[in-house]
């Protein structure tokens, strides 16, 4: 059968694609067209489903875990993993880079694809095609350079190179300059443009609507893992887009802020935690400070937003205010209702008041192995134990308390934490610190990665919290959280803090501005 | 919510989170009657019994401690080198120097512990990989007990020392022995004391329990065991003085890393070292102690081995890590670490005993023990690790066995380095 897409000129058609998740619908019938020869953005909020989406299109989903169909240039396809999508000429470049940092730039860019005859590698026909290629993506490096040795901008070229070493039609490309900055963002995005002229075909997926309303030719709204629509970009003579920010914004929320969010309910009362001056130094290049200069407070029931993007400092201004659990020269003051509250180690820190929930909950949260009982008590031992020894049945009755109180759905509180939805994790790792009875809390992006309705709850969850006069500081990339949620925000970039706002005069567009506000260093 | 609200849990939910644990015991019961029917009823003889026990007890001691530093994520290859260096200082000590059994016991545990502290302060505090530094160790300690012993045996020892092997519980009266007895009615007791009291606490705050029936079975089973064991000890010379130590070793570790604050450390250390970190859990300091544990209790093996021999050889423990290793894996310990308890690894240490005891006993030569042995290594863990695959339910044990999740075994866990997504910054 030949789909009529295909006569319209599409390269790829994905057909009413769902995909499930243990307690997460992902992908709940979606659509997608793109056309030959443009740059295709694919918008959404996190959760939405847009990598998901990706991972099916590239076979890290494999044929069969979903259904729906694919359409490669009209023919149908099946992917069992990766290296059929690749195959087929379809790369995908992922937030974390998959480069091999001790190989050169050439080994990196060939692996796999090396020049070679009966098994011997042609290092000099090699160099000379990865020189070739780095040339396409305007990269001026010595190809013999180990990729250790270059900036994550130029990272990301090789990365690219590399996907164009496979023959590549069909260009994906995940939040690729979530890392960069400004000259390097520019530079790759220029770098679509001509790959576009090439005949490469890219799809686009990032947060930053600037660059994508600069580059794209077409976008896809996902929301909650649906297809909301496809917006054509044309541009008239002066290069203006027919699609503005504002338009694209009201496609991925499509419904009124204040729904989202639950509405606040208790008192601000006065300053509970202030931090004065705070500064850390990168752990292995002194002398880099990650964090500068910082001075924030926190008031007892008050909600503080701490608005940024990746890399601009924020879990690293956490970590280290939680214990000195980040950086080297940690300096700065933390006060306690006006008071100095010393927080040397983690011990210091839980028992002044401070919790932090962070931000990767597999890696820096849960004993994935272990129960729901014992992870919940983890951080709070002390309460459910006497000259050291655990009073277990208490320890199960208040691990099953915390647990209704954070509406965990589980078989109980005995279940192994890894088979636990994501939501019911991040559930639990709040529990957790909730458990330690905090004055400060601390929330590192505390919904990424979850489905909308456990976002709710554990929105209703902070609230509450809040209300019963806990001071919270929540960290966050997603922009509606933040605006949904804080009383007051900050913004921080490079390590500064650049702006606060209160909530009710704050919007996206000023909060990105302040965010990207690098200029005015001393 | 789908909280269990019946304060009640059936059987197979019972059965469902706990495949594990009780397939390695049911593993052992089979292996034990198997090797009696073949052995035509010698593997249970008092005899046999006595000996099943002072032939296994310095693996049970090293087993417990190496249960310990798998479940901190580690391991620990230079047990059988300390346990030889150990031994051989004892006996310089006692023959040499003349020193007196009640001396030279506590310094030579402190010897282990600060041998424990050497490696404990190159993994915890330097990070070299535990593999590396107790494979040096494992040289470094080989080679001093030549140095020590000068290529020679000692032997024999005073008899106040071989007593540790060989000495057994006091009894001078006429029939059974009585103390053996009343130590196996005591220890009954215990169990069914603290089943009973963990039950009654649990019904109290209304945590669903097992079904009664499975309790008293449960405990009918475990008691019928130890006086069973107990009353055939006691029909020749009684419990061994070893026995009564791996008794209270095998109880006091089993109560610390369940029930104690310590123990938790422990687990959470070997679970997700960096989530234990930002939970307020010195995380160095606990992996620290741990190996200096394992220093000691090798110190005691190291003992408890040179007793019984009568003699500090050279060659002495040569392979006892590898039996201590196998030990824990066999008994549920995870290679990725976190997971694992006490009574896992002694159940694993006697799987390996009653194999090795019974396959001597039927006249088995040493190149089909090993290769049987191996076999059964290989499978019990990768039984675990399917069965982890296959559930990943709750666990609702008997109190003594209770700890953690169903899973085990698995190697798969998150080894991200840098802190969350933020930690994508170029290299300057």
């Amino acid at each position: 059968m030949i789909d009529p897409a295909a006569d319209a000129g599409h390269l790829l058609s994905m057909r009413d694609i769902r995909k499930e998740f243990p307690g997460v619908r992902a992908l709940d019938g979606v659509t997608l067209d793109v056309r030959e020869g443009v740059v295709h953005a694919l918008m959404g909020e996190n959760g939405a489903g847009k990598s998901t989406l990706m991972k099916v299109l590239s076979g890290v989903h494999p044929a069969g875990t979903y259904s729906g169909e694919i359409l490669l240039a009209g023919a149908p396809c099946s992917f069992g993993g990766v290296v059929d999508s690749e195959r087929a000429g379809i790369a995908i470049i992922h937030q974390e880079l998959a480069l091999v940092p001790q190989l050169s730039i050439t080994e990196n860019v060939l692996l796999g694809h090396e020049v070679s005859r009966f098994g011997v590698v042609d290092w000099g026909a090699t160099h000379t095609r990865a020189r070739e290629l780095l040339r396409r993506v305007g990269l001026d490096e010595n190809p013999a350079t180990p990729v250790s040795a270059l900036g994550i901008g130029a990272q990301q070229l090789v990365e690219i190179a590399k996907a164009l070493a496979k023959r590549v039609r069909l260009l994906i490309l995940d939040e690729p300059t979530s890392a960069l900055n400004e000259t390097e963002s520019q530079r790759l995005l220029d770098l679509l443009g001509e790959l576009r002229e090439q005949g490469v075909t890219c799809i686009l997926i990032s947060h930053k609507l600037g660059e994508v309303v600069s580059v794209s030719d077409e976008i896809t709204i996902l929301r909650d893992g649906r297809a909301i629509e496809t917006l054509t970009v044309e541009r008239d003579t002066d290069g203006t887009p027919s699609v503005d920010e504002d338009r694209i914004i009201r496609g991925m929320v499509g419904r009124s802020l204040d729904r989202r969010h639950p509405e606040p309910i208790g008192e601000i009362g006065p300053v509970r935690f202030e931090v004065v001056d705070w500064t850390v130094d990168h752990p292995t290049q002194p002398g880099r400070r990650v964090v500068d200069g910082v001075d924030l407070h926190v008031r007892a029931g008050e909600i503080v937003g701490l608005a940024g993007l990746m890399g601009a400092g924020r879990t690293e201004f956490a970590m280290s205010l939680f214990g000195r659990s980040y950086g080297r020269h940690v300096r700065g003051l933390l006060l306690k209702d006006g008071t100095p509250l010393p927080v040397p180690d983690v011990t210091a820190a839980v028992r002044g008041g401070l919790a932090y929930v962070p931000e990767d909950r597999k890696t820096l949260g849960l004993l994935l192995d272990d129960d729901i009982r014992h992870n919940t008590t983890l951080a709070g031992l002390r309460h459910v134990s006497r000259y050291g020894v655990v009073d277990q049945e208490r320890e199960t009755v208040e691990a099953r308390r915390m647990s209704e109180r954070m509406r965990v759905r589980s078989h109980g509180t005995a279940q192994t934490v890894r088979t636990l939805s994501g939501g019911n994790q991040q559930k639990v790792v709040l529990g957790k610190w909730m458990f330690t009875r905090p004055e400060l809390l601390i929330l590192d992006e505390p919904t990424r990665g979850i489905d909308v309705g456990a976002k709710y709850e554990i929105h209703l969850l902070i609230r509450r919290l809040a209300a019963e006069g806990t001071a919270v500081l929540l960290i966050s990339s997603e922009l509606p959280e933040v605006l949904g949620m804080c009383d007051r925000i900050h913004t921080m970039c490079e390590g500064r803090l650049t702006g606060e706002v209160p909530a009710a005069e704050a919007d996206q567009e000023t909060l990105m501005k302040l965010m990207t506000r690098t200029g005015d260093r001393p | 919510m789908n909280q269990t609200t019946s304060a009640r849990t059936g059987l197979g939910a019972l059965l469902r989170g706990n495949t594990r644990r009780y397939g390695m015991a049911a593993a052992l019961v089979v292996i034990v009657v198997l090797f009696q029917i073949l052995t035509g009823g010698l593997l249970l003889t008092p005899l046999n019994l006595t000996n099943l026990i002072l032939q296994n007890s310095y693996v049970l001691i090293l087993a417990i401690g190496m249960m310990l530093v798998i479940v901190t994520g580690h391991i620990d290859l230079s047990v059988g080198s300390v346990v030889a260096f150990t031994g051989a200082v004892s006996a310089i000590m006692l023959t040499s120097w003349g020193l007196p059994t009640v001396v030279v016991v506590p310094l030579a545990l402190l010897l282990g512990a600060l041998i424990g502290a050497w490696q404990g302060f190159w993994i915890a505090y330097v990070g070299v990989p535990a593999f590396i530094v107790t494979l040096a160790g494992m040289l470094v300690f080989r080679g001093a007990t030549l140095a020590v012993l000068g290529g020679e045996s000692i032997a024999p020892l005073p008899p106040s020392l071989r007593v540790l092997a060989g000495g057994f519980l006091p009894w001078q009266g006429e029939g059974p022995h009585l103390p053996t007895l009343l130590l196996g009615v005591a220890g009954a007791g215990a169990v069914v004391w603290i089943q009973w009291r963990s039950r009654t606490r649990s019904l109290a705050h209304g945590l669903p329990v097992p079904p009664a029936a499975v309790t008293v079975v449960v405990s009918a089973v475990v008691v019928a065991a130890i006086l069973a064991f107990t009353y055939a000890l006691a029909e020749r010379n009684g419990l061994p003085l070893v026995g009564v130590l791996l008794v209270a070793l095998i109880a006091g570790y089993s109560f610390v890393m369940r029930s104690t604050t310590m123990g938790r450390r422990v687990y959470a250390v070997g679970g997700n070292e960096r989530a234990a970190a930002l939970s307020g859990i010195r995380t160095r300091r606990t992996t620290f102690w741990v190996f200096v544990n394992m220093g000691m209790l090798s110190a005691l093996a190291g003992l408890v081995f040179t007793a019984r021999l009568n003699a500090a050889t050279p060659g002495a423990g040569t392979m006892f890590e590898l039996d201590a290793i196998a030990a824990a894996f066999i008994g549920g310990a995870s290679a990725s670490g976190g997971v694992g308890t006490v009574v896992g690894a002694v159940i694993g240490a006697l799987v390996m005993g009653v194999l090795n005891n019974g396959m001597s006993l039927i006249g088995l030569g040493v190149d089909w023990q090993q290769l049987i042995k191996g076999l059964v290594l290989l499978l019990a863990v990768a039984f675990d690790i399917y069965n982890k695959k296959r559930v990943g339910g709750g666990s609702v044990g008997p109190v003594l066995w209770r700890r953690g999740g169903a899973g085990t075994g698995g190697l798969d866990r998150d080894a991200q380095g840098g802190v969350g997504s933020d930690r994508r910054t170029a290299p300057a």
